[in-house]
C-alpha cells in the first residue's frame, strides 16, 4: 500500500463526503426547523437525479443548465409536499408524530414505485458531457472531473445556506425554529416560513442530486443508500446544524473510504454504522446538537 | 378603535369568557383587571387571534376576529405575551430586527428602533447579547420593543410587570405612557391594580370572564366593591 494510494482514498473520501454532507444539509434543516423528519429525503434526491439525468438526455445541456432547472423544481416540490400533506399531518388532533412520519415514509414509497412504473429499473447513467471520463491528475494521483465539480459545488451550496441563514429570512427561520408559536405576534406566518424551509431543504439536496447523477448511476431505488447516509450523518453532526452537517459528511465520507480500503470494500459501511452506534450511546445530541 | 362585542372564548376546554363587551378608544390607556383566572389572558389572546373566539371583534372598522394571529398582528394589533416570549437564541438586536420582518419592503422598517432606545436604553447596550441572557425586566423591555417595531397601533400588554422588582415596574408603566403619548392605544393587563389604574384611561374589571364593572380609571380606583372583584371574592 503506498502513499499514493492512501492519499488518493483519502482525497476521494473526502469528495464523496462533501457530497453526502449537502443531503444530510437538506434534511437537517427542514428536521432543524420543525422537528420533522423527512422520510422522503432519498427520494427527493432519487427525483432531482433523474431530472438531471432527463435534461442531460434530451437536451445535452451540460450541468450549468441542469443545475438551476432541477434546484427550481425541488424547491417547488418542496413547498408543495408541506403545504399539500405536511400542514395537514401537523394539524391533525390525535397521534401527531405518527402522523408525520407515516406521511413522509408513505410518500417515499409511493416516489419509488413512481419512478420505477415511469422509468423502469435499469441503471442508468450520465454519458459525454463536459465532466464525463476525464480526470484531474495532480503528481501520481486521479481525481474524476465529476467528483471534483461535485465537491466544489457543494462547498458553495453550503456557502450560499450560509448566506442565507445570515439574510432577514434566515433570521425568521431560526426565530421560528425557536418558537413557531410566538411569530404570529409580529406578523410572521409560520406556514409561509415551514413552506419556504421545505422548499430550501428540498432545493439542497436538489443540488446533491445533479452532481451525484454526474458520475453515479441513477435508479428508483437509489435514494435509499443515501437517505441511510444522510440520517447517520445527521445524528452524528447534530440535528439542525450545518457546520455539524458539513464536518459529520467529510467524517463519514473519510470512515467509508478508510474502511473500504483498510479493511474490505464490501465492510464499507460498517465503520459508518459503528459510528452511528457510538453516538447514540455517548452523544445522543451529536457533535453540534441542541437537543 | 377596538370594539369587542359578546365576545366568547375557551381555553383548555373551560369556557374563559362569558360574552365580553368593551371598547378601547384610540389614544387611551385602557386597564383590565381582575383576580387570577379571571380571563384577562385569554381575553387579550382572543383578540390577538391566538385562540378562538366567537362574537365579535373589530379594529378600526375591520373585523378581526376571522382573522389568523399572524393578520391580526399585521393590522397593527399586537400582543406583547405573558412570559414574553422571545427568541431566546437569537441576540437582543435579532430579537428586534424580526419586530420588522412583516414589512421588509419598507425602507424605514428599521426607524422604530430610535423609539426603542429611547424608552429602553439598557437594550442597546446588550444588543448583541442573546435574549435569553437578560434579566426580567431586559426581557420585558426587548418584548415591548420588539412589539414596537411592527408599528403596532393597538398594544396589547399581558401583564408587563410579572416577575419584576418595584422599582422597574415603575419604569415599565412609565414607558407605557410615553408609548401611548407617542399615539399608540394601549390594551394593559395587570395585576397591580392601583400602579394599572394610575396611568389608564378608562378601565375594566373581569371576573370569571364577565365584565362586572367598568368605567373612568379614577372612578374604578375609588370604587370599594373593586377591592372585592379583584381579591376574587
Amino acid at each position: 500500500m503506498t502513499a499514493t494510494l492512501i492519499l488518493q482514498v483519502v482525497l476521494l473520501g473526502l469528495l464523496t463526503g462533501l457530497v453526502y454532507a449537502l443531503v444530510a444539509a437538506g434534511l437537517s434543516l427542514i428536521f432543524g426547523l420543525m422537528d420533522v423528519v423527512n422520510f422522503a429525503h432519498g427520494q427527493f434526491l432519487m427525483l432531482a437525479m433523474y431530472a438531471a439525468f432527463l435534461l442531460h438526455a434530451a437536451t445535452g445541456a451540460g450541468v450549468l443548465l441542469e443545475l438551476p432547472v432541477v434546484v427550481v423544481l425541488l424547491f417547488v416540490l418542496g413547498a408543495a409536499v408541506y403545504r399539500g400533506m405536511i400542514a395537514r399531518a401537523l394539524s391533525v388532533s390525535t397521534n401527531r408524530g405518527m402522523v408525520q412520519i407515516f406521511v413522509t415514509f408513505g410518500l417515499g414509497i409511493f416516489l419509488t414505485g413512481a419512478a420505477q412504473f415511469a422509468f423502469g429499473g435499469d441503471f442508468r447513467s450520465i454519458t459525454g458531457g463536459l465532466l464525463a471520463d476525464r480526470s484531474l491528475v495532480l503528481g501520481g494521483l486521479h481525481l474524476p472531473l465529476s467528483q471534483v465539480a461535485a465537491a466544489v459545488v457543494c462547498l458553495i451550496a453550503f456557502a450560499v445556506l450560509l448566506l442565507i441563514s445570515r439574510t432577514e429570512f434566515g433570521r425568521a427561520l431560526e426565530a421560528t425554529r425557536e418558537d413557531r408559536d410566538a411569530v404570529a405576534l409580529i406578523g410572521i406566518n409560520r406556514d409561509h416560513i415551514f413552506a419556504l424551509g421545505w422548499g430550501l431543504g428540498s432545493a439542497t439536496v436538489g443540488v446533491a442530486g445533479v452532481m451525484l447523477a454526474q458520475f453515479y448511476y441513477v435508479s428508483p431505488n437509489v435514494g435509499a443508500d443515501f437517505a441511510l447516509i444522510a440520517y447517520v450523518t445527521v445524528a452524528l453532526g447534530g440535528f439542525g446544524s450545518l457546520l455539524g452537517a458539513l464536518l459529520a459528511g467529510l467524517l463519514i465520507g473519510e470512515v467509508e473510504a478508510l474502511t473500504a480500503l483498510l479493511l474490505e470494500p464490501s465492510l464499507k459501511q460498517v465503520g459508518m454504522f459503528a459510528i452511528y452506534l457510538a453516538v447514540l450511546m455517548f452523544r445522543p445530541r451529536g457533535l453540534f446538537g441542541r437537543l | 378603535m377596538l370594539r369587542l362585542d359578546g365576545v366568547t372564548a375557551a381555553y383548555r376546554g373551560l369556557k374563559a369568557l362569558h360574552g365580553i363587551s368593551l371598547e378601547v378608544p384610540d389614544g387611551a390607556i385602557v386597564a383590565v383587571v381582575g383576580a387570577n383566572g379571571a380571563g384577562k389572558s385569554t381575553l387579550l389572546k382572543a383578540i390577538a387571534g391566538q385562540v378562538r373566539a366567537e362574537g365579535r371583534v373589530e379594529f378600526a372598522g375591520q373585523r378581526l376576529d376571522l382573522l389568523p394571529g399572524w393578520r391580526v398582528a399585521r393590522q397593527g394589533v399586537v400582543l406583547v405575551p405573558e412570559g414574553r416570549r422571545l427568541f431566546p437564541r437569537l441576540s437582543v438586536a435579532d430579537n428586534l430586527r424580526l419586530g420588522a420582518y412583516a414589512r421588509r419592503g419598507d425602507k424605514d422598517r428599521f426607524a422604530p428602533l430610535e423609539l426603542v432606545y429611547d424608552l429602553f436604553p439598557r437594550l442597546r447596550e446588550r444588543l448583541a447579547q442573546r435574549a435569553e441572557t437578560l434579566s426580567g425586566g431586559e426581557q420585558q423591555m426587548l418584548a415591548i420593543g420588539r412589539a414596537l417595531m411592527t408599528r403596532p397601533r393597538l398594544l396589547m400588554l399581558d401583564e408587563p410587570s410579572q416577575g419584576l422588582m418595584p422599582r422597574l415596574v415603575d419604569d415599565i408603566l412609565a414607558a407605557v405612557v410615553r408609548i401611548r403619548d407617542r399615539g399608540v392605544t394601549v390594551l394593559l393587563v395587570e395585576q397591580r391594580l392601583a400602579e394599572a389604574l394610575s396611568i389608564a384611561d378608562h378601565a375594566y374589571v373581569l371576573q370569571t370572564g364577565r365584565v362586572v364593572l367598568s368605567g373612568p380609571a379614577a372612578e374604578i380606583a375609588a370604587n370599594a366593591e373593586v377591592r372585592r372583584a379583584y381579591l376574587g371574592g
